[in-house]
């Protein structure tokens, strides 16, 4: 039986979904109950010198209907006084000894004043401290939370100033909001930091509102920069998360954070190498309970694949990142569309045409259909265009305005226009020019049947060749 | 222009009717809407736009509902179907845009196209009173149309898109034709007809109401006008040929449609029986449930595999309690004064595939009203004189222009197709009317 028990920078936890410092943590009450949700850990929403929040404070993107896809926030950190979080912290760790309970911290870049906000989170019985290097709007305007993470020296100094003190792990939340992450990461790496949690959100105003021309969340008619969040920014948590596992000089045990909602989203972050993950926007979409599923999918795949615990997956993804130019340029893949299960809705042909390289086309019904060998003319490897020397057909236009159609009678019109049928008409399903297809993937993007276009391997016969070795071996440099 | 008079404020539909005669497929909220048109794929040369006769690119106007552009949505529906409002209430969209919605095909619903375009439509008409294009100034042209139905008002608005003017002469006393008074009220209110003919008022087409024209007339408008444009539809429903048929109590479908919708019948007997079993024969047969009928029985001579109704309609009026009775023939309508009864007769084939009477089969039904809907007669005795080949009753048109065999006479509609749908007019009229403007341009250079 697999398990999702797990020991992240030496904090051993029940499971690998800890809930963001964020609304979600903001007190015991509510950390309580996400306990009994199933929540592993809670990061307490940031300890610092309480502030004052405007309203409204969240906006979102939707897509095509559905809510938050992206999610916005301008409220900074905790409002609630010091010795209030400290105290709940006492209590729920009093009441959930099992469960982890890390303090976000953010103070003003004094070395005694973090000095004794450590000591005072750890005395309440933290298991952890994080440092809130990542804030992006309001505090950064004081100095702290980004302004911090920004400026790898400013973030080594608070670093090392917290590692003189605490005697619980120190992890240094990230900022995204910065050209490389590794430049932080590798200062508090150096500062001695025992992990890192990234990402914290990005700068973004989510959108303007076209009746009163004000951005969103508006506060008086005005906005501010917020922090963006949710689904839309998992790739580029992602990414991040990749750069700083690959990267020795920063590598450091990391809780992936950005867009996670699923256990499918833990796993890749898992995969690239994060001990743990944190939750946030979708705790607060859904609620405590979408960590049920979390816990027993990520279970259920770990089991389907033979994993007795998360170490055993960890970081499995990261040897498969590398970069472009060690990339396999005689690899390849060319579209093919099976016609058993194809709808007939063209968005390949269209996006192909317009978004791509052109070699899909709607002349299977008229003869068009020619069987070409593919991969035999060694001008695929120079990306040559139409190698088979036939004419590329060239771009049809729609013809359903020109065609006189009528409403079928019953008994009387026999296959009328609109008449269903279960199979496509081989006139609605494209062809791939095997032989022009480039293997950009786009068709199988658009597609919108499962299984409808696979890209399928061709074998060429020719060995591996990556950009760095053709270049090595041509003097002719690149192309 | 002045703003012509409004035919929807002299709507004659009975609130009490319009009640009885609710929504079958209810309106989308925006919201709603907007999900549904994000279901949408976008399909490329999609084949809902080929299935519909007047191709309204379906997939455009409904990426404009997601993105919010409600007048451009309604534009675009507008353009290819100046009746698209009354076309997104009334036509059988199981077999024609949503039947050939490629959903179908990886066991999805398809997208509710007609929904869609009712809610672009809708919001159109809610913005205010608005034309749907403007005309080009006039060419000095004029043509006279010959019924006010859809084919008539899609070939008029054609026209005036063209600067041609154009005048509809109609018998009844609103226009619309079947589209205002013969379409049950479910799926299109009278009132909604008018609204939209409204619209098409403002293009400046003129009406001439309560006018019924004969071979004299129409040889005069043949000589006042540049073309003349036939939408004039099919003449009234068969009779049967039986005794008793003239008894008080019997009537036909689309009186009882018409009947209904204008007021002039509120209430039917208890017990209804309808002859037939069309399109036509079933929204009489659910408007008896709904005027107060208990028993409604739909007597036809042969069995549901042969029914020329929709199936989709069938099973309507069956969720309506419509009670169907198969293989059975009317041999006399019974009663003294007025109906009392029918008598039925089972049939069966014979062996050259005619129907025969089963010997001692006979038996009484007794009903209150006896609706007849076996189809309609053509109307054509008043264009003997005008020259028009007419085969089975239909006008001969060339389908591409709508152009008769005498040049300078179109026609479209039921009296060319021998009677389908609302669309299909539009579709007739709206071709006539740029083969209207094409021929009068050529014969300009000709000249």
């Amino acid at each position: 039986m697999p398990t999702l028990k797990n020991k992240f920078a030496g904090i051993e936890c029940i499971n690998p979904f800890w809930l963001a410092s964020a609304p979600p943590t903001n007190c015991g009450e509510q950390i309580m109950r996400a306990f009994d949700a199933g929540w592993g850990g809670a990061v307490w929403k940031t300890i610092g010198e309480p502030i004052t929040n405007v309203s409204s404070r969240y906006s979102s993107i939707d897509f095509e209907g559905r809510k938050m896809m992206g999610f916005n926030n301008i409220e900074l950190i905790s409002d609630r006084p010091i010795e209030t979080n400290l105290r709940e912290i006492s209590e729920v760790k009093r009441r959930y000894p099992k469960h982890v309970v890390i303090a976000s911290l953010m103070v003003e870049s004094k070395r005694e004043t973090w000095h004794e906000m450590v000591g005072r989170a750890e005395d309440a019985g933290a298991d952890g401290l994080e440092l809130n290097f990542g804030c992006p709007h309001g505090m950064s305007e004081r100095g702290m939370g980004s302004a911090v993470g920004q400026v790898p020296e400013y973030a080594q100094q608070i670093t090392e100033w917290v590692k003189e003190k605490a005697g619980t792990p120190v992890i240094v939340k990230l900022t995204p909001n910065i050209s490389d992450i590794r430049m932080p990461a590798r200062a508090a790496k150096r500062a001695g930091a025992d992990a890192l949690s990234a990402i914290n959100t990005i700068n973004s105003i989510t959108g303007i509102d076209l009746d009163t021309f004000e951005p969103r969340p508006m506060v008086d008619g005005k906005s501010s920069h917020g922090g963006y969040c949710g689904p839309a920014v998992k790739p580029i948590a992602l990414n991040m998360v990749q750069q700083i596992q690959s990267d020795p000089l920063a590598m450091l045990p990391l809780s992936g954070i950005g867009g996670i909602g699923t256990w499918r989203d833990a796993a890749e972050f898992i995969l690239l190498g994060c001990g743990n993950v944190q939750v946030c926007t979708a705790a607060m979409h859904y609620g405590y309970r979408i960590v049920e599923d979390m816990a027993e999918g990520l279970l259920n795949w770990m089991s389907d694949k033979g994993f007795e615990t998360i170490d055993d997956f960890r970081g499995l993804s990261l040897p498969n990142v590398t970069e472009w130019k060690r990339l396999n340029l005689n690899y390849r893949i060319v579209a093919k569309i099976h016609a058993d299960k194809c709808i007939g809705c063209q968005l390949c042909y269209t996006a192909c045409w317009d978004g791509a390289h052109q070699c899909i086309h709607l002349d299977r019904a008229s003869g068009g259909l020619q069987i070409v060998e593919t991969g035999i003319d060694p001008r695929y490897a120079l990306h040559e265009p139409n190698p088979h020397g036939m004419p590329t057909p060239g771009q049809v236009f729609a013809e359903a305005g020109k065609k006189i159609t009528m409403t079928p009678i019953p008994k009387l019109d026999i296959n009328g226009a609109g008449v269903n049928s279960s199979v496509t008409p081989l006139e609605r399903i494209p062809r791939v020019d095997q032989d022009e297809c480039v293997g950009c993937n786009l068709c199988s993007l658009v597609c919108p049947v499962d299984g409808c276009i696979t890209m399928d391997r061709v074998e060429n016969g020719l060995k591996t060749q990556t950009w760095e070795e053709r270049t090595s071996a041509s003097p002719m440099g690149s192309y | 222009m002045t703003e012509p008079v409004s035919f929807l404020k002299q709507s004659p539909t009975p609130p009490e009717t319009a009640e009885k005669f609710g929504d079958l497929h209810p309106p989308f909220d925006s919201q709603a809407a907007v999900v549904e048109s994000n279901r949408c794929l976008f399909c490329f040369d999609a084949p809902c736009m080929t299935a519909c006769p007047t191709h309204i690119d379906v997939p455009r106007f409904i990426k404009k509902i997601a993105s919010g552009n409600l007048t451009g949505s309604a534009q675009t529906i507008l353009d290819a179907n100046v009746l698209g409002a009354s076309c997104s209430r009334a036509c059988p969209v199981d077999v024609l845009c949503e039947g050939a919605c490629v959903m179908h095909r990886y066991n999805k619903q398809p997208i509710e196209i007609a929904r869609l375009q009712r809610f672009a439509m809708d919001a159109f008409h809610a913005a205010g009173d608005r034309a749907p294009f403007v005309p080009a100034s006039a060419t000095g042209k004029s043509v006279a149309l010959i019924g006010g139905g859809p084919a008539s008002l899609a070939c008029a608005a054609e026209l005036r898109r063209h600067g041609i003017s154009a005048t509809i002469y109609d018998a009844r006393a609103l226009p619309g034709g079947l589209n205002s008074y013969g379409i049950a009220e479910y799926k299109l209110p009278l009132a909604e007809s008018l609204r939209e003919i409204d619209m098409i008022a403002r293009l400046g087409v003129e009406f001439k109401f309560e006018t019924m024209v004969d071979a004299a007339q129409l040889k005069q408008l043949e000589q006042t006008h540049d073309a003349v444009f036939i939408g004039a539809g099919l003449g009234a429903i068969h009779k049967l040929g039986i005794a008793g048929e003239d008894l008080p109590g019997v009537t036909n479908a689309l009186d009882l449609i018409a009947g209904y919708k204008t007021g002039d019948i509120k209430h039917v007997p208890g017990r209804v029986a309808v002859i037939g079993a069309g399109n036509t024969a079933i929204d009489a047969a659910n408007a008896a449930v709904r005027l107060g009928a208990e028993e409604v029985y739909m007597v036809y001579r042969r069995g549901p595999e042969q029914m020329s109704a929709f199936s989709f309609e069938y099973e309507h009026a069956k969720q309506e309690g419509v009670r169907f009775h198969w293989h059975k023939g009317i041999a006399a309508i019974e009663g003294t004064d007025r109906v009392e009864g029918i008598r039925v007769t089972s049939l069966e084939a014979s062996g050259d595939g005619s129907l025969v009477a089963i010997a001692g089969s006979e038996f009484s039904v007794r009903v209150g009203m006896v609706v007849l809907a076996i189809g309609q007669a053509t109307h054509t005795g008043f264009l003997a004189d005008a020259g028009l080949k007419i085969e089975r009753g239909r006008i001969v048109i060339d389908r591409v222009t709508g152009q008769t065999s005498n040049p300078k006479y179109f026609a479209g509609g039921d009296c060319t197709n021998g009677g389908r749908e609302v669309v299909d007019a539009v579709a007739d009229g709206k071709r006539a009317g740029l083969g209207i403007a094409a021929w009068l341009e050529g014969k300009d250079a000709n000249a």
